[in-house]
């Protein structure tokens, strides 16, 4: 057992009927790019809920740190005026 | 000839019933989750399949008997499942291997009945092709995957084709039953060893020289000790419970 491999993780991203983007929707493991979005449409659209599936390797996902939380978000808390809420949107322009 | 079709549509869907119940004895002990999920999905297609095969066998035969009665009510002689999916899952590689070599047959045979002269029929071969073109391509992957594998991989995919294409024979005898169904399962069997023949070139496995073939399943003429003790297990809730439902 210990020394069998293991497949590698992909992280599944799924766009829904109506979606606009792809969503991440979970990981699985699998030997290779097809298998996954294979295992992708088993696992993940078993109730219709996507028309186009994308398989990234986790490896390939570069993560920001957690310890860094602080630096990193909290200095966009106090700055409201980053928010658009503050303009009218012209109805032509459709969901942002 | 209606008792000619109805024979036919048991041997579909009779097919479909067993194969899916076999592929459902994985659920929870597959070598990993995702191949689990696949295969209970794969399962789940072909239970749904049986419903519109037998809900119409049981229509043409015109005794009152639903597509329930018919899967859960019957004994193995009245059985018409071909012979190979009989046969117990074994390792993971033989119930892949038995999957692709069902599969291969049963897309061409459904691209043939979707033309069928009976509408009915050939409504719900156009909705399970979808399905199985799915399976196909799935079991296909996998039987290059594990055949072209590992030694160890390698090993048990060549022992699982040893053992079941001696099975794989019977799917292509045509009788009075095909006939009355306007189906001719004869004429597939060109498209399937070119087919069969590719699928294992790619996956360095070895086809056997004998066409020797066990034959009985879709005749109900001979099925194999697996079958009894498959329906004893299936069938155990109806026969302890009649009538029982959710």
């Amino acid at each position: 057992m210990t020394d069998q491999q293991e497949w590698p993780l992909w992280e599944i991203f799924i766009r829904g009927q109506h979606g606009a983007s792809h969503r991440h929707v979970g990981s699985l493991h699998a030997p290779d790019a097809e298998m996954a979005i294979k295992h992708a449409r088993d696992v993940y659209t078993r109730r219709k809920e996507g028309v186009s599936i994308w398989a990234v390797p986790s490896a390939a996902i570069a993560a920001s740190s957690p310890s860094k939380k602080g630096p990193m978000y909290d200095p966009a808390e106090d700055k409201t005026y980053r928010h658009p809420t503050f303009f009218d949107i012209p109805k032509e322009v459709g969901p942002m | 000839m209606s008792g000619d079709k109805f024979e036919f549509l048991l041997r579909m869907g009779d097919t479909t019933l067993i194969l899916g119940h076999r592929l459902s004895e994985w659920c929870g002990k597959a070598p990993v989750l995702e191949e689990d999920i696949a295969l209970a999905n794969t399962a789940l297609d072909l239970i749904g399949q049986t419903q519109m095969w037998l809900g119409l066998a049981a229509e043409v035969e015109g005794k009152g008997r639903s597509a329930d009665d018919l899967a859960m009510l019957r004994d193995a002689w009245d059985f018409r499942c071909a012979l190979l999916v009989e046969q117990p899952n074994g390792d993971f590689g033989r119930t892949i291997m038995r999957q692709y070599l069902f599969d291969q047959w049963h897309i061409l045979a459904l691209g043939a009945l979707k033309a069928n002269a009976d509408e009915r029929i050939a409504a719900i071969a156009a909705k399970a092709e979808k399905e199985v073109t799915y399976h196909v391509e799935r079991s296909a992957d996998l039987v290059v995957g594990l055949g072209d594998g590992t030694e160890e991989s390698h090993g048990r995919m060549q022992a699982a084709l040893d053992l079941l294409y001696p099975y794989v024979g019977e799917f292509f005898d045509t009788d009075a039953a095909d006939q009355a169904a306007g189906f001719d399962p004869a004429s597939l069997r060109d498209a399937y060893d070119t087919a069969l023949t590719a699928t294992m070139a790619e996956a360095t496995l070895t086809l056997p020289d004998s066409r020797f073939a066990h034959k009985g399943g879709r005749t109900g003429q001979r099925h194999s000790e697996h079958l009894g003790h498959l329906l004893t297990e299936m069938q155990w809730l109806q026969r302890a419970y009649p009538g029982a439902s959710w």
